[in-house]
Order: structure tokens, then C-alpha cells, then sequence
């Protein structure tokens, strides 16, 4: 975060109130969320993420300061998302690789 | 020897060490935890429809712990702020605020962690499963509370169905709400017996997993924060900028912290 005066700090603990507020709201929201039922799990899957997205980018971008941070940072998160999405698209590709619908005890 | 850039930032990335450090440690972190996420996506979708355990896990309790971590995050947040602004009482405060908040959390977790380990299932020679708490045991029989009965055949996928339909039936025969009585098993009939661990399928195995190496960052991150509460605190003194930089960057695992249970709560509570 590259402004730290006074003014702007009392600017910035309203913010962080109101992300309060939003991240409560978002977390009911996810619950509600559960009760639809979708046929596919994948839809069921990709909703409850997508919230959890938001809900984490609140998080990131205020409290974390990343809405106004020094480019090294945004250089090692870009890495970092890179590698996490091909970690996760090469896991779900695997999934061919194992016998579909696996009875779990 | 002076360590450099504690409390200035580094020409070349302009920001003090620490901030660097902390990121890369989180960007590692993120790998951790993406290679857990990305194993129970991938075992979650795969499963056969109806045989994924779902609904064992008690949501309200799980609502109430995230709203626990989310308060810690702004309280986290905040402490900083005071000391940004030159008021070391508020930050005590906020600091105190979020250790109470990670005890909560902790507590919680151990609570849900005792009712999974006192929680028995068992198989019976007629094919039928039947898991609740155990309330006695003695070398002949067992004695379970609020026993579910359901074809072992079926898999723990069915267990909510076999919920709905006993209130259903039970709401026929006139009963309010269903509420099934203890059940005394002997242990001669008993093929299988498990209590819902890590070892009791694939879902506690990845749950037990994920929420554990998630509570041992909250009691990691809530000793340091605890020690900057307490002793730590001393620096304010001596050397008030870098103090401050050290509870940002405390902050900033915190918020890490609090980020993963935003994504473990959903996919292993509601989904």
C-alpha cells in the first residue's frame, strides 16, 4: 500500500468496514447458494467456487492491500496463478486416466 | 552488522524484505493448498451420483467459524491501521481481539474434530449400516444415540435419504419430528466397525487433510500474532516502522489463513 497519512488511513478503516459487510453477506450467500440444485455437480462445483472467488478478492484486494501494491508483487502472484491454474487444469484433465464413476465406500 | 531494508524499501523492488518474503512464502503456500483443492475437485466431480457422503458435516457450526475467521481478518487489519495511525491501545486491542477470534476458530474445529472421531459406524450381518454416537459399550453390545439405519449395500451417499424418509414415515405415524431412540447393537452381530476418522472413506480422508493443515496455519499464524501482542510488543519503543512492517506482514498470513477457509468452507460443508 503506498499511502500511509493519517487522512487516508481513517479512509481506509471505512473500507475495510464495508468489505466486513460484504464478506457476511457473501458467506450467506454461498450457504443459500447450496440449497439450489443444479443436475450437473460440475455447475454445483463451479458456482460455489465462483462466490468463494469474490469473497476472496475482497479479502485480497482491501485487506491485502493487492488494489494498490509494488509491481514485484503482481510479478510473483501472475507466476503463482499461472502455476496454480495448470496444477489445476492438468488434475482434471488426469481424470480421463482414472476408471469415470468411482464408487467411494 | 545491520540487517538492510526492515524499514525502507529496496530501490530495485521497492518494498523492505520482509513484504517479499512473505509473498513468496504465500505464493508457495498457494501451490500447497491448490494441489489438496485440486485432488478433491477431481475426486468430488468424478464420484458416482448419490455415493458422495454429503450433509455430515453441521453447517451452522461451519457458518459460525467462518464468520469468526472473517472478523479476525478485519480485527488483524485493523491493529495495523492503529499503528499507522500512532495509537498503540487500539492495537492491543485489535491484536488481543484476533488471538481470542483464532482461539474460537480452533476450539470450534476441535468440538467438530470429537463428534467425527465419537461418531461410530457399523455393518451388520443382515446388511443393514448403522452409525451414531456411542453413549455405552461393554464386551457384549454397544448403545448408540440418534441411530441412522439404511442397506450397507446403499454406501454413505444414501445416509440423508434414509434421514428423509424416517421423518417422512415418522411424520405419517403422527410424530412432530423424528427422533430415533438409542440403539442397543451386540457386537456378535457386527461385521465392520468404524468411527468417521480420516480412515472411514475418501471424503474424511481429504476433509481430516484439509482442515488440518489449515488449523495448524490459524495456531501457527495466532502465536505470532499472540507474541506481537505480548512480549514482541516491546519494539514499538525502540523502533516503532519496523514493528509496524512486522505486524503487516503477520497480517498479510492471516489473511492467507482466512482466504482458504473462504474456499474449504463451501466444497466441504455445503457442497
Amino acid at each position: 500500500m503506498s499511502g500511509h497519512g493519517p487522512e487516508e488511513i481513517k479512509k481506509t478503516i471505512r473500507t475495510y468496514l464495508m468489505v466486513l459487510g460484504v464478506l457476511i453477506v457473501g458467506t450467506i450467500v454461498t450457504v443459500a447458494a447450496s440449497w439450489i440444485h443444479f443436475d450437473s455437480m460440475a455447475m454445483t462445483v463451479g458456482l460455489a467456487l465462483l462466490i468463494a472467488t469474490v469473497k476472496a478478492s475482497f479479502v485480497a484486494l482491501y485487506f491485502m492491500h493487492l488494489i494498490d501494491e509494488q509491481k514485484m508483487i503482481y510479478a510473483v502472484l501472475g507466476f503463482t496463478t499461472f502455476f496454480f491454474i495448470g496444477l489445476m487444469v492438468l488434475t482434471i484433465w488426469a481424470s480421463g486416466d482414472k476408471p469415470v464413476n468411482t464408487v467411494f465406500p | 552488522m545491520e540487517v538492510p531494508y526492515t524499514v525502507e524499501n529496496r530501490p530495485d523492488t521497492g518494498l523492505y524484505n520482509a513484504k517479499v518474503g512473505i509473498w513468496l512464502f504465500l505464493a508457495s503456500e498457494v501451490m500447497l493448498f491448490g494441489a489438496l483443492f485440486s485432488s478433491y475437485i477431481l475426486l468430488r466431480v468424478g464420484a458416482l451420483e448419490g455415493h458422495w457422503p454429503t450433509e455430515l458435516l453441521n453447517v451452522p457450526i461451519g457458518t459460525v467459524n467462518t464468520l469468526v475467521l472473517i472478523l479476525s481478518s478485519v480485527t488483524v487489519v485493523m491493529a495495523w491501521a492503529s499503528l499507522k495511525l500512532n495509537d498503540f491501545k487500539k492495537f492491543k486491542m485489535y491484536q488481543a481481539a484476533t488471538v481470542i477470534c483464532a482461539c474460537m476458530f480452533v476450539l470450534i474445529k476441535s468440538y467438530e474434530y470429537r463428534d467425527k472421531f465419537t461418531h461410530h459406524d457399523v455393518v451388520l450381518a443382515d446388511g443393514m449400516r448403522v452409525d451414531g454416537h456411542l453413549v455405552e459399550e461393554t464386551d457384549e453390545y454397544i448403545i448408540l444415540s440418534h441411530p441412522v439405519s439404511y442397506p450397507a449395500e446403499k454406501g454413505i451417499g444414501y445416509r440423508p435419504t434414509a434421514i428423509k424418509l424416517a421423518e417422512e414415515e415418522a411424520k405419517a405415524h403422527g410424530d412432530g419430528h423424528h427422533h430415533a431412540e438409542d440403539r442397543k447393537i451386540m457386537l456378535s452381530d457386527i461385521t465392520k466397525r468404524t468411527t468417521w476418522g480420516p480412515w472411514a472413506n475418501t471424503y474424511f480422508a481429504i476433509y481430516f487433510t484439509l482442515t488440518g493443515l489449515h488449523a495448524l496455519h490459524v495456531i501457527a499464524g495466532a502465536l505470532v500474532i499472540a507474541y506481537y501482542w505480548g512480549p514482541g510488543s516491546k519494539m514499538w519503543k525502540t523502533n516503532p516502522e519496523q514493528f509496524t512492517n512486522r505486524i503487516e506482514v503477520s497480517g498479510l498470513f492471516w489473511h492467507f489463513v482466512d482466504l482458504v477457509w473462504i474456499f474449504l468452507f463451501p466444497i466441504l460443508y455445503l457442497l
